[in-house]
């Protein structure tokens, strides 16, 4: 009978530690401090989680600069967005597009052998909204990507369709009739980091225009009547983000006060930018293409690949590290860098300069307005 | 000394099987013939049974399996009645509360009707298993101290499900059914309200629970520590101290100059207990309906001390002059 008990016990020892090796990170977890000291405010990183995320957030060598060469729409057909991007630039955007979305492939995966000026693949015609979109973000989204910008590897990196894409959540099958229907949570939330907070809080939030704003303002109660449900939303999408980053709640805020934005990192500001970002990334150039894409690329509701946070993030704080991707490439900078050169700006730069390109043949038919400053935005130092 | 540190019962008695001291029979009389357990002699008496339901255990339990069913079987229906996701999912399953739109009406049966039946029936099987607490030790000529400790955890329930959402006007404010999504709820309920922990009753209510552990701690090692000079008779050594008693309370004056009694200790015990789930749920009482802040109150009240920020001034972008033109493409 002494037996007995000491077998429960081994027993029950035996199933919390499978428990904990299968439920708990591996340990060492490094603190490092985040707020002012006292406050407990600090990130938590496991060495082993670290390690595996630097291994696969590495940035692709770049291709050397190539500025040279006639206006790319002198000399080649059908070329819309990169047109005054000078032919040697040109080539080394395409071949860096090949590297970052179609390895396997080559060029004929947007392309048609023969015929590159045609439009016939659909691959093409997104691709020319991708580069549209990328140099959006690095023009008019510098509050989310500062200097560092993006190019189509942040995202692809080396995949047609980015491993990180989000479809509209199609819920898992669910008895109807009388019984309680499904409220969108209670449920595994594999974007909520496996909480069973809402499963999908990314359409309401980064496709629609839902406030994420729940908690008062005041002490005392001054009408906010936002719910503890509607929390739970702004929660899963919070857990996203963190999850997204691999950071926890404190690398943007002070959790004594989680909306207080004079308790916040610098951080949070940028984080608000961001969501703003992706709203319009999604509304504008990706839901859009819906119907560009075949059925097959399409989500299992029939709706186009969306991105969130991990899309370039990928769990790390700065895509990739940090590593400046648009530096590299100046003409994925913005409008301005594309404008058809002016010759009198370009001699102050250097040979970096995509205003360089100081053709006397530059195209008459080019449509594009030459404008009063043809320098890359971030005018610093392109190539860098 | 290896017996000093046995989980376990070192010692069980097993006298002759007994039906326990006469008192008032009820409609139904003791229920099952009492036998013995050697693995519950280990952690408690070995004498298992007789039970004794009456009307108000039947009743209370027959209610507690309605909610028990209700909650079940919307869970089950969340996984399409498929055995496999519901065992494994289990723990993130919930029976929830109506969206906040339906404030307190009625609403229909798949949009919260059945938490709210589910709610009714735990309610009424818990007052029932107050109700049979209080006359089962009245019955037995014991004080009503359980069925008081017992009143103040149906309290803080009642609270959470019942009170706050009627003065909230919104069943949604309740929260759900569920093991993840109850606690998640729980966040979620801080998060709203601008952080729980400057809620000064929650404060309290964290102490006492601290305190009840700690309580509990200190007492159950002095009475263990002193039982080999037969301290564990501590009802007798009340008005009889004896040298376990005196040694238990010399431990404690020399090691904090003070010492409880062996009667006051329980008091302290009971209280502290009782606190726990009384203050906690005047703490959530006052959330939402007095307070919707904490952490701004606490700042206001000069409870929240003010670190300095260490980043500068962080401005929110969507208000006053970061909002300015050309933020937001």
């Amino acid at each position: 009978m002494k037996v007995t008990i000491t077998l429960l016990a081994l027993i029950g020892g035996m199933t919390a530690m499978v428990l904990g090796v299968l439920t708990l990170q591996p340990p060492t977890v490094r603190s490092v401090q985040r707020g002012y000291r006292g406050t407990g405010q600090q990130l938590e990183y496991s060495p082993a989680v670290i390690a595996a995320a630097f291994a696969a957030n590495q940035a692709p060598s770049a291709l050397p600069q190539n500025n040279a060469g006639p206006p790319a729409g002198t000399i080649y057909k059908n070329v819309q967005v990169l047109k005054n991007v000078p032919a040697g630039a040109f080539a080394r955007i395409m071949v860096s597009m090949v590297q970052w979305v179609a390895p396997k492939q080559g060029c004929g995966y947007c392309h048609v052998a023969g015929n590159f000026a045609s439009d016939a693949k659909y691959q093409k015609r997104v691709a020319r909204r991708m580069l549209e979109m990328t140099i959006f973000v690095n023009a008019d989204w510098q509050t989310h990507v500062k200097k560092v910008g993006v190019t189509c590897y942040t995202c692809h990196r080396g995949n047609n369709v980015p491993s990180r894409v989000w479809f509209e959540g199609v819920a898992p099958p669910h008895a109807g009739g009388l019984m309680a229907t499904h409220s969108g949570e209670a449920r595994p939330s594999a974007v909520a980091d496996g909480s069973a907070l809402p499963a999908d809080p990314l359409t309401p939030f980064l496709l629609g225009h839902e406030p994420i704003r729940v908690t008062g303002t005041t002490a005392l109660p001054a009408g906010n009547r936002h719910s503890i449900q509607q929390t739970q939303w702004t929660y899963a999408l919070m857990m996203h983000y963190a999850t997204a980053l691999g950071v926890n709640c404190d690398f943007c805020h002070q959790t004594r006060a989680f909306a207080d934005w004079s308790e916040s990192t610098p951080q949070r500001v940028t984080a608000y930018y961001g969501l703003h970002m992706v709203r319009a990334l999604n509304n504008d150039y990706l839901l859009p293409l819906t119907g560009t894409f075949p059925r097959a690329m399409l989500g299992p509701a029939g709706d186009v690949a969306k991105v969130d946070c991990a899309t370039c993030h990928q769990g790390v704080f700065k895509p990739l590290y940090g590593a400046p991707m648009a530096g590299q490439f100046p003409y994925l900078r913005g409008p301005a860098a594309l404008a058809q050169p002016d010759p009198k700006a370009a001699a102050a730069h250097g040979e970096d300069n995509p205003a360089m390109i100081t053709m006397a043949s530059a195209p008459a038919a080019g449509g594009t307005k030459p404008t009063a400053s043809p320098a890359p935005t971030g005018a610093g130092a392109p190539g860098q | 000394m290896i017996e000093y540190q046995n989980i376990f019962t070192r010692v069980q008695i097993r006298g002759p099987l007994h039906d326990g001291v006469p008192a008032p029979a009820g409609v139904w009389g003791r229920q099952g013939k009492p036998f013995f357990s050697y693995l519950l002699g280990q952690i408690g008496n070995a004498q298992v049974g007789p039970i004794y339901l009456g009307s108000l255990g039947v009743a209370s339990i027959a209610c507690g399996l309605i909610a028990f069913e209700i909650i079940g079987l919307n869970m089950m229906a969340s996984v399409n009645w498929n055995p496999i996701r519901f065992v494994r999912d289990l723990p993130w399953l919930a029976l929830e509360p109506p969206p906040p739109a339906y404030g307190l009406r009625l609403p229909p049966m798949d949009q919260g009707g059945w938490w709210l039946l589910a709610g009714f029936f735990l309610t009424t099987s818990l007052l029932l298993w107050w109700l049979r607490v209080y006359r089962r030790s009245k019955q037995l000529g014991l004080g009503t101290h359980t069925a008081w400790a017992f009143a103040s955890a149906i309290w803080l329930f009642l609270v959470l499900g019942f009170i706050r959402p009627l003065l909230m006007g919104s069943w949604g404010e309740a929260p759900p059914f569920g093991i993840f999504p109850h606690l998640d709820w729980t966040v979620a309920f801080s998060l709203r309200y601008g952080n729980l922990y400057y809620d000064p009753f929650h404060m309290l209510s964290i102490v006492f629970l601290y305190g009840s552990v700690l309580l509990f701690a200190m007492h159950g090692a002095t009475i263990l520590a002193v039982s080999r000079f037969g301290g564990e008779r501590e009802v007798e050594q009340t008005v009889d101290r004896g040298t376990a008693s005196e040694r238990a309370a010399l431990f404690w004056r020399w090691t904090m100059g003070f010492n409880a009694t062996m009667e006051s200790i329980h008091r302290w015990a009971w209280w502290f207990a009782v606190l726990t789930t009384l203050t906690g749920g005047i703490g959530i009482l006052l959330t939402g309906t007095v307070v919707d802040n904490w952490f701004l109150w606490a700042v206001k009240h000069h409870v929240a001390p003010a670190y300095p920020h260490i980043y500068g001034h962080i401005a929110d972008p969507a208000q006053g002059a970061a909002a300015g033109k050309g933020t937001l493409p």
